[in-house]
């Protein structure tokens, strides 16, 4: 068996999370294996996780696991895991799979590789590509225990369907006081917007832009594409945008589609974060600016000028395309 | 109250990344080592800034690794750690360097332990999650603020696309992020404590690796950039749309 980690909020599942079960499928058809998917909490969706490759689903609704508690996941996690034998775990790299995965890995003392890039390679062992030093180069890393877990890095392989909807098998769990010790007092989420680290269209500014207050053309250029807005550490130091935003080696790292960097210089710290992007086009007013280096697409010149230009273009395009 | 601090060596982060043996090892010859940027500017500053305000007794450090980080060792104590405990280890395996904190740990009854959000070499974002299981008390990740009061911790977390206010009561293990403190430099002062501040040389205890890195590779080479005139902004959209593919 190999089981994959749905992570659900509120009965939704996110693309990053079908995308784990495809990478499953996928492994499972190259090892005549199947796939289970593991469900926490309340959740009235579960079955829909077949139409991405889960034979089977198995879910413990307990609202208790309808926030993240990691020590009370990875023991749920880690307990089904140990009941079906299943031979390798999947999740996919976010916030939630790094508080989770480690802790499973530790209590099965199964091999853990984080950021996964690729399908693992059984040729010789089990060997799976990674990215290391902050997106500047890749390693192979090795899985020696029994028990694997590969953690999948976001948006790299894509989503597609492939099945129909799957049984769910409802289990239930002892859980003792200790497990839970996390108290959540309050959550702000920004809504209607992608989050970065799963936004395929990025639109990026540093401190070419001058201030806070010039903001309003990337905000618009980002709508028009319905891309999510990132900045350089500069931007975010000085509070001219929240410090979620900011991308890079001490940022968030992301692999987006596109990367429309504008004002930003391309100092290495900055592409560490952001040079796995499949397609980098660079605004920026300096022809020796570092960052024409990395980029696929260039345009020289004042952002002031390029920007809403370049959003009129955006528009008529989509436009036509909605026509 | 005391805080442990896991710390770890990192290059610095302007190094050209290289590997020699047949791309079997990172080229470490001439790399400036730099005392990992999440651990330093922000787990901890915030363990010191806690026992400034009389909240934390003592402030630990810990770091798996070779004689090498010493010197990073040396200044995270002359930011102002009171110990430094030096586990004689060489490892880029999670588990294993996760075990052995983890075995030191289990003695000393520390309240919190913090490590950066991840290594800006390896970023597994491993470290911190397996020592809390290894040492069966909670976790939280990608913290963004810290707060104490009595035994029981304030965290602000970064979530997808938000964040989220949790409390929970010690001891447990907190990885820390960026907006948790302001970085510092140390002073002279600091540098001079530094050298005659305890630190202790630990042999490691025998444990397998449950991962190894094989070999390395470079990303390719981009092709080289197309510029397009300001005046060609339709052509760039269909550029995109054609050749990128990505809108
Ligand atoms: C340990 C460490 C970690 C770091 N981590 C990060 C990180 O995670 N992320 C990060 O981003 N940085 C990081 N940095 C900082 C990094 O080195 C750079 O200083 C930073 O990325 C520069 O930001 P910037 O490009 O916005 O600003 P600048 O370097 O000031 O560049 C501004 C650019 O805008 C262009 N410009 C100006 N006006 C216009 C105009 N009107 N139209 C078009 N272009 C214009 C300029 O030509 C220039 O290229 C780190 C540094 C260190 C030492
Ligand atoms: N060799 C090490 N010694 C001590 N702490 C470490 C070591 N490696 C990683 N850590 C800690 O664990 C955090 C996460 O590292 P990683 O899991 O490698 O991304 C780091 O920010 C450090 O705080």
């Amino acid at each position: 068996m190999i089981l994959v980690f749905a992570e659900q909020n509120n009965g939704t599942f996110k693309k990053a999370t079908y995308e784990a079960v495809n990478y499953a499928a996928k492994v499972a058809a190259a090892s005549n294996d199947t796939v289970t998917a593991l469900v926490l909490g309340e959740c009235s969706t579960a079955a829909s996780l077949g139409e991405y490759g889960a034979h089977k689903v198995i879910h413990i609704s307990d609202a208790r696991l309808n926030h993240l508690d990691a020590k009370a996941y990875s023991k749920a996690i880690a307990s089904v895991a140990s009941e079906g034998a299943a031979s390798i775990l999947v999740f996919s790299n976010n916030i939630t799979a790094k508080a989770v995965a480690p802790r499973v890995s530790a209590r099965l003392k199964a091999g853990l590789i984080s950021g996964a890039i690729s399908l693992p390679d059984t040729a010789n062992g089990f060997v799976v590509k990674r990215g290391v030093f902050s997106g500047k180069a890749f390693a192979y890393a090795k899985i020696n225990s029994e028990m694997k877990i590969v953690a999948i890095t976001p948006n790299s392989f894509g989503v597609e369907k492939m099945g129909q909807s799957a049984e769910v098998e409802t289990h239930s769990m002892e859980f003792s006081a200790q497990d839970f010790s996390i108290k959540v007092e309050n959550v702000q989420t920004v809504s209607g917007i992608v989050p970065l680290s799963e936004a395929e269209l990025v639109v990026s500014g540093g401190r070419g832009l001058k201030g806070p207050e010039n903001w309003g053309i990337l905000e618009d250029m980002a709508s028009s594409l319905g891309a999510t807005l990132a900045c350089s550490r500069p931007v975010a130091d000085s509070h001219w945008r929240p410090h979620h935003e900011h991308v890079g080696q001490t940022g968030g790292t992301i692999r987006p589609n596109l990367y429309i960097a504008v004002g930003i210089s391309g100092a290495i710290q900055h592409l560490a974060g952001v040079n796995s992007s499949k397609t980098i086009v660079v605004i920026n007013k300096d022809p020796e600016a570092p960052f024409f280096k990395a980029a696929d697409y260039g345009v020289l010149g004042d952002a002031f000028e390029i920007v809403p230009k370049l959003t009129a273009a955006f528009k008529k395009f989509k436009a036509a395309q909605n026509a | 109250m005391k805080i442990l601090v896991c710390i770890t060596k990192a290059p610095d982060t302007t190094t050209k990344i290289a590997f020699t043996d047949n791309d079997t090892k990172f080229n470490e010859a001439g790399v400036q080592w730099i005392i990992n940027p999440y651990e330093e500017w922000y787990a901890l500053v915030r363990a010191l800034e806690l026992k400034e305000a009389g909240l934390a007794t003592a402030i630990h450090l810990i770091t798996v690794g070779k004689s090498d980080t010493e010197p990073v060792i040396r200044k995270a104590l002359a930011l102002g750690g009171d110990e430094a405990i030096r586990i004689d280890g060489d490892s880029n395996d999670p588990y294993f360097i996760a075990a052995q904190i983890a075995e030191y740990a289990r003695s000393q009854n520390y309240d919190l332990i913090l490590t950066g959000k991840e290594s800006i070499d390896y970023n597994s974002s491993n470290v911190g999650a397996m020592v809390s299981e290894m040492l069966d008390m909670p976790f939280i990740g990608h913290a963004t603020k810290l707060d104490l009061s009595g035994n029981q911790v304030t965290v602000n977390r970064e979530i997808e696309g938000g964040e989220e206010t949790d409390t929970c009561p010690t001891p447990l293990v907190i990885s820390c992020q960026k907006g948790m403190a302001e970085a510092r430099i140390p002073n002279m002062r600091g540098i001079m404590a530094a050298r005659t501040k305890p630190l202790q040389v630990v042999a490691p205890a025998a444990l397998a690796e449950l991962t190894s890195l094989v070999s390395y590779d470079m990303p390719p080479q981009k092709a080289g950039v197309k510029m397009i005139d300001v005046e060609q902004m339709d052509e760039l959209v269909r550029l995109l749309h054609e050749e990128a593919k990505v809108i």
